[in-house]
């Protein structure tokens, strides 16, 4: 906790340093969109400086031998820790409760919705509350999976001690508290009302909080790109001898897919929003109605969101064939043909960002190949459905947590991906664009695809962990009740988009009111179902049962080591001498510990149950 | 306090990593690309390839050949340490931040003249200060990167087994030189 204190204290420091410096220069207010930013900037190097950045930077660049913190028990995820385990929880409680306080705004805007007219807040409010949880919920779909587990699991799937760059794992780490910080300050600017989208030129003349969104979003993009570029030097130089291409396990595979995409494109959705700042501070003109153009906004933008949907689901991807072939206790279907289509999608998706535009005044030639290419990503999406059935199809299934939030997955994805079509259909999209639908949709496979990926991996990898069990009852429960209530919020909505109501408001028509009050009540008991998620987990962690190194019998390496795996990782180097998916195959192992003792080994590998 | 014990495991990062360090350079840089492009893609998509008479042509070629050349002294300075020589290892390093500085001072001339001509609130000179400003920022970062190695170099932290840290700065060099190899013809030829 001292040096969290410390990073406070130099973060306020910094912040106001940067802000009487710009007042003075310029002589302006204090909230002067110039001296918020100069504030914003010396207290993020305040930030970074305080909790460890002096020790474990600072002093190499003035030639001494740098240091992190070493602390042991729960001081060390307060701390600079280096250990890619002890990031991983960071990021997954961190990202965990941004998630929650999201779901509190949308409780909000469901209690609004609940009947036409205003009620608890007003229409400007409202407009404030949904952008806010429009961004919070897309920033824990792209950091969740991949920031919590990626860093926990990936480095011990593929056999290594740790990330190749320990330093700059924890550096990304800790740029993420002060995304936070800058979202949920920013109505002390005035908030932000252009959506999570930030269309200009709305994000250029709104209030001040805009200005904390886009530093904070650029931030945010900076955690993205310095996580994926750590795991794709990870992955590629680190991996255990034997630990072949065709042998990655497929978590990790997903991973490397979608690091691929968030190291290059993520820049888009920064350069969007510096050009934004800059119209508002620097005096240029690139969205001003008069010698501007909004769609300039809107190309760069999506050019980044297109892909980041596939960033939120590549991960969540890698989760569930993970889950299916261990609760199937048969070989992942079609291992290769799952890998092609991952790294296709990757390429797919940065040619496809037009199709959030057909209604924008774009030129009409481009509709006719975004559509195609849109819909030609079905293709690849589909072998990995193809693969996740092909798993489960006549498998001896084992119906635990994990698998049971699988099948909703499954089935909240499948609706997700087919209304996806409607949307990319030129014609229908007409239609359809800025309504509840594309809600509808994009909840389908974001909730549907990332976050149900990110509960289900929960469960999955809390054993390893914490190396304890959580409580089944509860959890079985939870994964029924989450999938039915979410369910039942979000059909209703299809049928009001496609009946005309728009999206974003606080008020419509009264011929939406039934499927608005029962999308309500269903959001408020869906909300509920995570009081029994939190509570299920945060018990366990303390009170659950010893759950073994291996509860589930599977065969990648995190589950061939203890839980919680030792500092790091592995007693001695592992050697891969197969593929890890090929349950029920005689005589097959993945990976053998040639240093330790005999007995250990047997232990491990009588994993073909 | 936790953190003056060293982590056992840590040189791992430190220490000369070379391929690791590389892949990663290469990979930052690629990601880099990506925002010059966002950028330079901008620039087209808002004005396509007008460019107004008033440009300072003869200016910005003399500090076009002056940021080329120092990627010449970039190479030398890493080449130097390669060999270990400390003395021209200084000397070209310091040749080399001399060469930004100029053309530092000659963009910010340009800039000066932008004003006057083509401010920020015209299409063309919103492009001209995006990517004049993002490039210059480049710079700048890139001369802190040679300070600190300039000063680790003379304090003998790097030797011709052990220059990882010249390496990856002067790489650096080169990206911030070649993406105005981009920028230049973008905004003064095209
Ligand atoms: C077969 C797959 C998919 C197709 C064909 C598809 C198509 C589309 C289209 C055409 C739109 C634009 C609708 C409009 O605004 O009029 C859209 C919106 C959206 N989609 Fe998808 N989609 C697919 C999968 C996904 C996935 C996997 C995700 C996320 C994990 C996703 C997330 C979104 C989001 C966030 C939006 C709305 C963005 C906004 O306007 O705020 N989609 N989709
Ligand atoms: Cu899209």
């Amino acid at each position: 906790m001292k040096y969290v204190a410390r990073g406070l204290v130099l973060a306020v420091t910094g912040y106001l340093s940067g802000v009487a410096l710009t007042v003075i220069i310029n002589g302006n207010g204090a909230t002067d969109e110039l001296a918020v930013i100069a504030g914003y900037v010396l207290a993020l190097i305040g930030w970074l400086a305080g909790v460890g950045g002096i020790e474990a930077f600072g002093r190499q660049w003035i030639g001494k031998t740098p240091k992190v913190s070493e602390s042991q028990g729960w001081k060390r995820y307060f701390e600079f820790s280096i250990d890619h385990k002890v990031i991983g929880i960071q990021y997954g409680v961190t990202l965990i409760s941004v998630l929650l306080i999201g779901g509190l705004s949308a409780m909000i805007m469901r209690i609004e919705l609940a009947s036409p007219g205003m009620g608890v807040v007003d229409l400007d409010d409202f407009n404030k509350i949904v952008s806010m949880h429009g961004i919070l919920m897309v920033a824990v779909a792209v950091a969740g999976v991949i920031g919590a587990f990626g860093n926990y699991v990936i480095p011990i799937q593929i056999g290594a001690a740790d990330m190749a760059f320990p330093r700059l794992n924890a550096l990304a780490y800790w740029l993420l508290p002060p995304v936070a910080v800058g979202l949920l300050g920013a109505p002390f600017l005035g908030a932000f009302n252009a959506g999570w989208t930030s269309y200009a030129p709305l994000s250029v003349t709104n209030d001040s909080g805009q200005i904390l969104f886009n530093l904070a979003i650029i931030t945010f993009g900076l955690v993205s790109i310095l996580g994926a570029l750590n795991i794709l030097v990870t992955v590629i130089t680190m991996r255990a001898p034997g630990m072949t291409w065709g042998r990655l396990p497929i978590f990790t595979w997903a991973g490397f897919a979608t690091s691929l995409l968030a190291f290059t494109v993520t820049q888009f959705f920064a350069a969007a929003l510096v050009l934004v700042t800059m119209d508002r501070v620097a005096g240029t003109a690139f969205f001003s109605p008069d010698v501007g153009t909004g769609l300039l906004y809107e190309h760069i933008f999506w050019f980044y969101s297109h892909p980041a949907v596939y960033i939120m689901v590549l991960p969540g991807f890698g989760v569930i064939l993970e889950l299916v072939t261990t609760f199937a206790r048969k070989p992942l279907f079609a291992y290769k043909a799952v890998v092609a289509a991952l790294l296709s999608i990757v390429g797919l998706s940065v040619v496809v960002w037009a199709h959030h535009m057909f209604t924008s005044g774009m030129a009409d030639f481009l509709h006719g190949p975004f559509m195609i290419l849109t819909e030609a990503i079905s293709i690849p999406t589909g072998i990995i459905f193809l693969s996740i059935i092909g798993t489960l199809w006549q498998g001896r299934l084992w119906f635990r947590t994990p698998l049971i939030v699988a099948f909703g997955w499954l089935f909240n994805f499948l609706i997700g991906g087919i209304t996806g079509i409607f949307l990319a259909d030129v014609a229908t999209d007409i239609h359809l664009h800025d309504t509840y639908f594309v809600v509808a949709h994009f909840h389908y496979t974001i909730v549907g695809g990332a976050i149900f990926a990110l509960l289900a991996a929960t469960f999955y990898w809390f054993p390893k962990i914490t190396g304890r069990m959580y409580n089944e009852t509860a959890g079985r429960i939870f994964g029924i009740w989450v999938t039915l209530a979410f369910n039942a919020t979000f059909i209703p909505l299809f049928w009001a988009g496609m009946n005309g109501m728009n999206r974003r408001v606080g008020d419509y028509p009264a011929a939406f009111e039934g499927a608005n009050k029962f999308a309500s009540v269903s959001a408020l008991i869906l909300g509920a179902s995570f009081l029994l998620f939190v509570g299920n987990l945060l018990y366990s962690a303390i009170r659950g049962p010893k759950a073994g190194p291996n509860p589930w019998n599977a065969r990648t390496l995190e589950w061939l080591v203890e839980s919680p795996p030792s500092q790091h990782n592995f007693h001695s180097q592992p050697r891969i001498v197969g593929h890890p998916y090929d349950y029920g195959v005689e005589g097959s192992i993945h990976a053998h510990f040639p240093d330790e003792e005999p007995h250990a080994e047997e232990q491990r590998e009588e994993v073909t149950v | 306090m936790t953190a003056d014990t060293m982590h056992s495991e840590y040189h791992q990062d430190t220490a000369f990593q070379p391929r690791a360090n590389r892949l990663g350079l290469w990979f930052f840089i690629m990601s880099e690309c990506f925002l010059f492009g966002a950028f330079l893609s901008a620039r087209y998509f808002t004005t396509g390839t007008f460019r107004p008479e008033e440009l300072n042509q003869k200016l910005a070629l003399a500090i076009t050949i002056v940021l080329l050349a120092s990627s010449i002294s970039a190479y030398l300075a890493e080449a130097s340490m390669a060999h270990n020589e400390r003395k021209r290892f200084a000397l070209w390093t310091t040749v080399t931040i001399g060469m930004a500085g100029i053309f530092l001072i000659g963009v910010a001339i340009e800039l000066y003249e932008a004003t006057l001509h083509y401010p920020p609130g015209t299409p063309y000179g919103s492009a001209y200060f995006m990517l004049i400003g993002l490039h210059a920022f480049h710079v700048i970062t890139g001369m802190v990167g040679l300070f600190i190695v300039l000063f680790l170099g003379m304090r003998g932290r790097f030797g011709s087994d052990n220059y990882w840290g010249v390496e990856g700065v002067v790489k650096y060099w080169h990206f911030v030189d070649l993406a105005w190899v981009l920028i230049y013809p973008t905004l003064y030829l095209f």
